[in-house]
């Protein structure tokens, strides 16, 4: 199962670069991911301000410290967002203790149909440490073009699914972007490049 | 020599029976495998089925149909670059011996409008429609069983 090098590991070899010296974070512009795509230069999602079921606002300083991690979805979702939700679960507990520092953020798409109730016992249902996050649709409008995520409503019926972008973004501890994974990732692949970000911040 | 008879009645006895089994089977041409539902939480309206589909045949399955849900359709999901579309679908082909997946990420059973909460272990009676190459119709009844709603996808644990 842990076959990827311990955060300790790395951070040695960092050292013997000469970057290990700094107590905190590495000042690196780039990173480079062995499966997600290196989101270091792409300044997306940083002034988001959605309400958690609870009707608190967060923004995304709110989760200074912890490796936040978003995804955008809806709980009608027969397949991506159930599948990409427990592949969180699944890296999380890959990453080992290092993996209490994902904070999982599951923004909805269809803010029309997701209430807060069914949002947060469908998170909750996969970690109880993950958040849902639900803005208004003029909000939800605003976050997915900050996002560059793409989304759209069809016509099914007499009701309708969402197409929707299926990547997840990974920020650093300081709320830096940094790594985009994608759908077809296995959870040992994402665990892997999230323990990359770790080191970094 | 009267065992040997005896056994050979026996057998053709035997194969008799297997035979009329079969034919009594004949219209069963396809087969459904593995097949369960994704539970929801209280106040999820929508869900989804999935299952291993198998024609003797060159078929098509024409239609999904369960109480369970106000509007029950075929839908596929679909990548279009990092883009998840899961539309719905008018058919499915069915190619003779070969095993259709129905996961989450290709075809799935779309339950919309669920009439109740599905809980862990329920039954969703699923009603499938299938046509063979010679256009007749038979209809399977398919118990869905609900697993987990963090169950993890089979065809995506690689």
């Amino acid at each position: 199962m842990n076959d990827f090098p311990t955060r300790r590991r790395v951070l040695a070899g960092m050292g013997i670069l000469g970057l290990g010296a700094l107590a905190g974070c590495g000042d690196s512009n780039t990173l480079s991911f062995k499966y997600g795509k290196d989101l270091s230069n792409e300044i997306l999602g940083r002034t988001f301000r959605l309400k958690d079921p609870q009707g608190n606002e967060k923004t995304l300083s709110s989760f200074r410290g912890m490796m936040p991690m978003v995804f955008f979805g809806f709980t009608q979702c027969p397949a991506v967002c159930p599948t990409t939700l427990a592949r969180a679960v699944q890296a999380k507990k890959l990453m080992g203790r290092d993996g209490d520092r994902l904070q999982v953020i599951f923004i909805t798409l269809d803010p029309e149909r997701d209430t807060p109730e069914v949002l947060d016992a469908y998170v909750k249902l996969f970690d109880p440490t993950f958040v849902a996050l639900r803005g208004t649709l003029e909000q939800t409008a605003e976050v997915a073009k900050e996002f560059k995520v793409f989304y759209e409503k069809v016509p099914v019926g007499d009701t309708y699914t969402i197409s929707h972008t299926s990547t997840s973004y990974v920020y650093d501890s300081r709320g830096v972007l940094r790594l985009g994974l994608s759908h077809s990732l296995t959870a040992q692949e994402c665990a892997e490049d999230l323990l990359t970000v770790m080191e970094v911040c | 020599m009267k065992p040997v008879a005896t056994l050979k009645a026996l057998r053709q006895s035997t194969f008799l029976a297997v035979a009329l089994s079969l034919s009594g089977y004949a219209m069963a041409q396809t087969t459904v495998e593995d097949a369960w539902a994704r539970a929801t939480v209280p106040g999820q309206p929508a869900t989804g089925a999935f299952m291993t589909l198998t024609a003797d045949s060159d078929s098509t399955l024409l239609s999904v149909q369960s109480p369970a849900a106000k509007d029950t359709q075929i839908h596929q999901s679909t990548m279009k670059g990092d883009v998840m579309s899961m539309l719905p679908v008018d058919e499915v082909s069915l190619p003779a011996g070969e095993p259709v997946v129905f996961d989450a990420n290709g075809y799935h059973v779309m339950l919309m409008g669920l009439v109740k909460q599905v809980k862990e272990g329920d039954a969703v009676p699923l009603t499938l429609k299938i046509k063979n190459a010679q256009g007749e119709e038979e209809t399977l009844e398919v118990n869905a069983v609900a697993r987990a709603l963090n169950a993890p996808d089979h065809a995506h644990a690689h």
